[in-house]
């Protein structure tokens, strides 16, 4: 852990909305390259780049589309930067080749998704959740990788630094599942002193080029990354590879190869994510939630509570990966789950199989377009309750 | 070159060696392209007839007085297999 | 992951081939067919490095996918090989990042100007540092032989069985077009004028562009009934015509054409990274912090060392 450069930290507290704090997030994480495409309702994170990157040593560079903004993210990332794109729906479906690459040759980057509603062009300026299935699915092949759900436009900042982080220990690409509601939501932003932002930083190699191989796993099964230019000549493909970087097609590298991909997540999955919990030792009811729908939650379950209904509440501030352990442990204490999210029911799959049958589990559904209103999340707790 | 009354000999033409060059062939990374016989200005190469491992006929030199280490068999080869040193280079690269 | 170790060949008898610093010989032979073109631009490149005195260390080589997209794993120096398409926008990152070296992109015509093809004229509008070599053999080679952007009028694909009817990309029309500034083109049989123009392009900045004619002996030149790359090796000899002031008119090729070669543009442009720092200068005054480097960055974690350094980076590195 190192402490922030004071340099990219806007220390104070501010006025923003989401878009804009996840930008001061990764100028406070120490991101200096950002390469993205317009696109609504995340332009203004890039807005927000281009206007403070000259100021701190950044480089802004608008791309001709989203397949070259996330290329570039993976290359800016190998040059040895912190880097960043972000995006919304139809342009999230554009980087998902590149975003498995990502996972493949294991490149730290952050990717911000500001959902809006689709499929398609869809819903452009309002709100959806509705890509969290394609957040962990949407590039082919198998794969695992970190997604993040922020609440708030505080959390916007935190998680954005949170998920720059993740993906220098993990070496993977991180994505923060922002929608636009929370991206366009304006409120107090509180950015602490550069000293009191701790930075997770790459591990380069200290072996001397003849004894590195770029992907020989340490022992939390991450490899460590070799600087380019220092002597290493390394090779790296989005091929199926050995120790070596070399492509190496055949079942058994496959195995090896994808296997530690997905373990170095799975195994590690304790250490990565992040919950928060609330009521939940005598809870008979536990909504599930995240993002903006954790919010419109709090009412309701609070005015269960009045009510004398035995509900709690748990976030998934980690989405991807899904805390599994934790929704089985419950799942044999409680009577119901119950999960609101804006769409026709996405991560309530992951949660329905984690409960295996041993508690009801409830979706509360929204097609996009705004956020639950709180009473039909109350209505739900109610009729579970019965 | 057409004869002329201008063309003359070069003052120092006796004092003047053309270069000369060693060709080695790497046999088992030929796949018989031919291009390095085809394109060898001096034709010090021709394919042989024995096979290498891969099932090709890798070239042959049969005329290594005529080599002038142009390198061009070397640059043509699409696989590595071919090049041509002086005795410097030879020095330099010995096993 | 099976790791066979590289054992140093006792058994040679003859010295080590002259290129074997420059590319990673402990993967020949390579995956290309007999009478490919590729191996030779590839073996020009090493030359080219040679000859600029350039170490590998400062050299990175990007390539998309296709059978070009294979070079990068073949060149001796840190080396990626990306999705189909995205070799130039994936440099444009690393160009970005880490200006104090060369960066190569080394791809196929349907990788670079059929799927990469909006990448390719925005990198070269926008004057990106990068040498994009193109090797073009008319095909899609590795999926069987399809039609490319680039298949002459009345050659036949496999997806274009009666013969294409499309007019084709020129390469060369495009990059100029685009704003390159560096433009030329040779066939593979022209190894020295290859080296040449690529050891000149590797010297100099801005976005710079080479394509390279070459055969493809097992796809193309079988179907087209054209013999094999030797015979395409051939037909270039006779056909060739270099003429570095050809206007772009003349650069068409057609289905066993007359080739028109040379280098087309060579001219002084400021790159996207000098533009930036000398925009940013003058508008933003002192409140400019120009671009920290990867470079930088990896020092400072590299060695261990906790202390800050002074992240600015001068003039030179940045143009």
């Amino acid at each position: 852990m190192v402490q922030a450069d004071p340099v990219g930290v806007l220390t104070g507290t501010h006025y923003l909305d989401g878009d804009h704090a996840a930008a001061e997030g990764a100028c406070s994480a120490g991101c200096r390259f950002f390469a993205g495409y317009p696109i609504t309702p995340s332009t203004e994170v890039a807005e927000r780049v281009a206007l403070r990157f000259p100021l701190i040593g950044g480089t802004f560079i608008q791309m001709e589309d989203e397949l070259a903004s996330i290329a570039a993210v993976l290359g800016g990332s190998w040059g040895g930067l912190k880097s960043m794109t972000v995006t919304s729906g139809p342009g999230f479906s554009l980087m998902m080749e590149n975003i498995g690459l990502g996972v493949m040759m294991e490149v730290p980057c952050v990717v911000i998704n500001v959902q809006r509603g689709g499929p398609s062009t869809g819903l452009p300026t309002l709100p959806a959740q509705a890509d969290m299935m394609q957040a962990r699915w949407g590039s082919h092949g198998d794969y695992e990788l970190i997604a993040l759900s922020p609440n708030s436009p505080q959390e916007c900042f935190d998680l954005t630094i949170e998920s720059f982080n993740l993906s220098e220990q993990w070496r993977v690409p991180v994505l923060v599942m922002m929608d636009e509601c929370i991206g366009h939501m304006t409120e107090r932003v509180v950015i602490p002193e550069a000293g009191e932002i701790e930075l997770v930083e790459r591990r380069y190699t200290n072996l001397n080029p003849d004894d590195y191989l770029p992907y020989k796993p340490c022992e939390d099964l991450v490899p460590e990354m070799a600087p380019i230019g220092y002597g290493y000549r390394f090779h790296t493909t989005g091929l199926t590879h050995d120790e070596r970087g070399y492509p190496s097609m055949n079942a058994e590298t496959q195995q090896r190869c994808v296997g530690r991909l997905l373990d170095k997540i799975n195994l590690n999955r304790d250490e990565i994510i992040h919950v928060d919990k609330h009521y939940l030792d005598d809870a008979d009811i536990v909504v599930v939630s995240y993002g903006i729908s954790s919010r419109v939650a709090i009412p309701a379950v609070e005015k269960a509570r009045r009510e004398g209904i035995k509900v709690g509440e748990l976030r998934l501030v980690t989405v991807w990966p899904f805390p599994e352990k934790l929704i089985r442990e419950l799942a044999g204490n409680v009577k119901a789950f119950i999960m609101p999210e804006i769409n026709h029911g996405q991560v309530v799959l992951e949660l329905e199989r984690c409960a295996g049958g041993r508690a009801e589990t409830r979706l509360v559904k929204h097609a996009g377009g705004w956020v639950h209103d709180p009473e039909t999340i109350y209505e739900a707790i109610r009729e579970a309750a019965k | 070159m057409p004869e002329s009354n201008y063309w003359r000999k070069p003052f120092d033409a006796d004092k003047v060696k053309s270069p000369d060059g060693t060709v080695y062939v790497i046999k088992d990374r030929c796949k018989g392209c031919g291009f390095c016989v085809e394109f060898c200005p001096r034709g010090v190469l021709v394919l042989s007839t024995e096979f290498n491992r891969k099932g090709y006929h890798p070239p042959e030199v049969i005329h290594p007085d005529r080599c002038v280490n142009c390198d061009l068999c070397e640059r043509i080869c699409p696989e590595f297999a071919i090049y041509c040193l002086n005795q410097e280079e030879i020095i330099e690269l010995a096993p | 992951m099976t790791v066979t170790e590289v054992k140093p060949d006792t058994t040679r008898k003859i010295p080590e081939h002259p290129k074997s610093l420059l590319l990673r010989m402990d993967r020949m032979p390579h995956i290309w067919c007999s009478r490919c073109g590729i191996g030779i631009t590839v073996g020009c490149f090493a030359s080219a490095m040679e000859k600029t005195g350039l170490s590998p260390d400062d050299i990175t080589v990007t390539s998309g996918i296709g059978c070009t997209g294979r070079v990068a794993g073949y060149v001796k120096a840190d080396s990626f090989h990306t999705t189909h398409g995205r070799a130039i926008p994936f440099t444009v990152g690393l160009a970005l990042t880490r200006p104090d070296l060369k960066h190569v992109v080394f791809s196929g015509d349907g990788d670079l100007i059929s799927i990469g093809g909006n990448h390719f004229i925005h990198a070269a509008r926008r004057n990106q540092n990068m040498l994009v070599i193109c090797v073009n053999n008319f095909t899609y080679a590795m999926t069987g032989g399809q039609l490319a952007p680039t298949t002459p009028v009345t050659a036949r694909a496999t997806t274009a069985p009666y013969g294409s009817f499309e007019r084709p990309f020129s390469l060369p029309t495009l990059a100029i077009s685009a704003g390159a500034s560096y433009v030329a083109r040779w066939t593979s049989l022209h190894i020295r004028r290859i080296t040449d123009s690529m050891t000149e392009a590797l010297q100099r900045r801005g976005f710079r562009f080479i394509e390279i004619i070459a055969p493809c002996s097992t796809i193309y030149a079988r179907r087209n009934k054209l013999g094999t790359g030797l015979d395409l090796m051939k037909y270039y000899y006779e056909n060739s015509v270099i003429d570095h002031n050809a206007s772009v008119d003349d650069l068409d090729i057609g289905f066993q054409s007359k080739i028109v070669v040379g280098k087309f543009v060579d001219k002084d442009r400021p790159s996207y990274g000098k533009s930036m720092h000398e925009h940013f200068r003058k508008v933003l005054g002192n409140k400019y912090q120009p671009p920290v480097s990867g470079k930088m960055e990896i020092d400072k974690s590299w060695s261990g060392c906790t202390e800050s350094q002074d992240t600015t980076v001068t003039d030179e590195v940045q143009s």
